[in-house]
């Protein structure tokens, strides 16, 4: 087996395939919004932050499970249009980097709220922490979790492509990525296309926080932060402005921490995020479209 | 426009961080931390403004310079029979080499300004967007790094043992360094060719500027005087290596975006202001007295009001309150002294 020469064991491999698929959609809802706005949103972890909150509520109160989720939806699409329409939408004409330092401070707006609102120890939402259970697969026991958001991601990623390629709404959204004015002179209509990728970045937030409320089910206001830093990483390893490119660096910086934070000894994986960040800066440096575009990256004229 | 015409670009702001030490000396010596942990964030933000300022290239990396000068000046200063206490993983040359307080604040600011050139060499060459992930990338490897290396310095655990030589002078006297160096270098031929690539790349190269140099000076310039800030927090207050990361850098860019990140006034303006209100929201935790109004905010409100403040200003102002002005004296008396 490559996988016992490779030192791994399934529940491991697995893992990193749970952490990959969680990040991946992560990284298609930053990817998505940075295609049509030119905005890295680092309030992105933030979204999760207040899904998973509301999914402690709804554990709180006795709540079916499917009617807590529900409400995580909800509350996430909610806040993410509210912050599109506060923040974003008056800072569309500015730069790109005083809209970065404008969603680094709507970021720590939103966790300070919730450290003010639900306290240092925040909330437990611990629902579904069954599905930490292992299943017995051929002998393997694999957590269920790992299995779940492998296969939900897949069947987002692929709803997401049937979206982007076979329906006006996802055209006018690839096309906006690609030149949004051109677009918009085409006769694309900017706030619909705006409101799409808002609205199903919202959705894969609300779909990565009720997977990693799993795992991570004391909810506090940082909630979802490291994760998003990482995925933020990620999105740039494989290219910011297009959904496949970001899907791919989000899934291998998911896969490549999940199995390494579960094989290397802990005197090594504690540097795994130096290693990530330098990785990011070596891409930036070397290939700043990203690691898994190819050609065609937009010269800059005057 | 002639020097003299710019002096008040400097004074007023010296002015204001004299005054807030003056203020400092009559109070409790309660009140006088706060005015003096005011203090060390003008210098901080005074040196993110030599850079962002005078290039218009954001930094999310400068508190690394910052938490390299701290460690630095922290770690030499520490008693040597207390150093393995505080510091078991510490490296052999770390634990025999001790300085004194001025000594340790130099090296401080040589390492932040080695630490700043050698990270600028290759990310000088970013802008916009991507240089602004890539010292994002360098904040959280350092912190990573500083929080996990304990050969280096205590590790998770706080700086304690530094002697507390940072008093209301020591601080005064580094935020004035880094305002005086900060005005001598946007007067400068290397400031104003800087400010020229802000102002227009093209035209900049065109008349033969290299941007990549101007920027890699200024960052090299602003790296030093945020590790001398460093060292002067260190010597302040037990830090801690999770203390200098994102909060610490949303702070300071708060303070620089609300004061405006044009102007050297709008960076002292903007600490001065900026710190002020949030150490007032911060001290209010435990109850403050308003005019007779006992006031009590949960945890958490002073970084709040930033948030908002700092939202509002960018939406509303995004040049911030001093609108990218700096004070000069008017165009009559100038010709007058001439």
């Amino acid at each position: 087996m490559t996988l016992a020469l490779l030192n791994l064991s399934w529940p491991v491999f697995a893992n990193g395939l749970e952490f990959g698929g969680i990040y991946a959609l992560m990284a298609v809802g930053i990817g998505l919004v940075f295609g049509v706005l030119r905005l890295v949103n680092f309030a992105y972890g933030q979204l999760i932050m207040a899904g998973g909150f509301a999914l402690a509520y709804g554990a709180q109160w006795g709540l079916p499970n499917w009617v807590s989720i529900l409400f995580c939806f909800a509350v996430v699409l909610v806040l993410s249009l509210v912050m599109d329409r506060l923040v974003f939408r008056p800072l569309r004409t500015h730069s790109p980097a005083v809209m970065l330092v404008a969603t680094f401070a709507v970021a720590f707006l939103l966790q300070n709220i919730a450290l003010l609102a639900f306290g240092a120890y925040g909330k437990t939402a611990g629902a579904f922490a069954y599905l930490n259970a292992p299943w017995d697969i051929g002998g393997v026991e694999i957590r269920k979790i790992a299995i779940i958001a492998i296969v939900t991601a897949a069947v987002c990623l692929g709803l997401l492509q049937v979206l982007l390629t076979r329906t006006s709404l996802g055209l006018h959204m690839r096309a906006a990525s690609m030149d949004f004015r051109t677009a918009q002179l085409l006769g694309v209509r900017a706030g619909r296309v705006i409101a799409g990728a808002v609205v199903v970045s919202a959705l894969f937030a609300a779909i990565a926080a009720v997977m990693l409320s799993v795992a991570d089910f004391q909810i506090t206001s940082t909630f979802g932060l490291s994760d998003t830093i990482i995925v933020l990483a990620g999105v740039v390893l494989g290219g910011l402005n297009r959904p496949i490119p970001a899907t791919l660096g989000g899934f291998s910086i998911g896969f490549a921490s999940g199995i390494l934070g579960g094989t290397l000894p802990s005197n090594q994986s504690q540097y795994l995020a130096s290693f990530l960040f330098a990785a990011v800066i070596v891409v930036l440096l070397l290939r700043p479209d990203g690691l898994f575009t190819r050609g065609g990256a937009s010269v800059e004229r005057l | 426009m002639s020097l003299v015409r710019r002096l008040p670009e400097l004074f007023v702001p010296a002015l204001l961080v004299l005054g807030t030490a003056l203020l400092g000396l009559e109070v409790s010596s309660y009140l006088q931390s706060y005015f003096l942990d005011t203090l060390v964030k003008v210098a901080i933000v005074v040196a993110l403004y030599v850079f962002i300022g005078n290039s218009g290239v954001i930094s999310f990396g400068h508190i690394s310079f910052v938490a390299l000068g701290a460690w630095t000046a922290g770690v030499l200063t520490v008693p040597a029979d207390q150093k393995t206490a505080i510091m078991p993983g510490l490296a052999h040359f770390l634990i025999r080499t001790n300085v004194g307080n001025i000594t340790s604040l130099a090296l401080a600011a040589g390492v932040g300004a080695v630490a700043a050139f050698l990270v600028g060499l290759p990310l000088m060459r970013l802008s916009g967007l991507a240089a602004g992930i890539a010292t994002f990338a360098v904040l959280e490897i350092t912190n990573n790094v500083l929080t996990f290396d304990q050969s280096i310095g205590p590790g998770l655990n706080a700086f304690s043992s530094v002697p507390q030589t940072t008093g209301i002078w020591q601080a005064t006297i580094a935020a004035l360094i880094c305002v005086v160096a900060a005005f001598a270098y946007r007067t400068s031929r290397f400031g104003r060719m800087l400010g020229a690539t802000r102002e227009d790349p093209a035209a900049a190269a065109a008349a033969g500027i290299s941007i990549y140099r101007q920027r890699l000076l200024a960052f090299a310039i602003s790296g030093g005087l945020a590790g001398l800030a460093g060292g002067v927090y260190v010597h302040l207050l037990p830090l801690q290596a999770g203390g200098l990361s994102l909060n610490l850098t949303f702070i300071t860019l708060a303070m620089l975006v609300v004061g405006g990140s044009g102007t050297l006034l709008g960076a002292v303006g903007g600490a001065l202001a900026v710190n002020g209100i949030y150490s007032f929201f911060s001290a209010a935790t435990n109850t403050v007295d308003v005019f007779g109004w006992h006031l009590t905010v949960p945890q958490g409100t002073a970084e709040i009001v930033l948030g908002v403040l700092m939202a509002l200003v960018l939406i509303a102002r995004p040049a911030g309150l001093s609108g990218g002005r700096e004070l000069t004296l008017p165009r009559r008396s100038a010709r007058a002294a001439e």
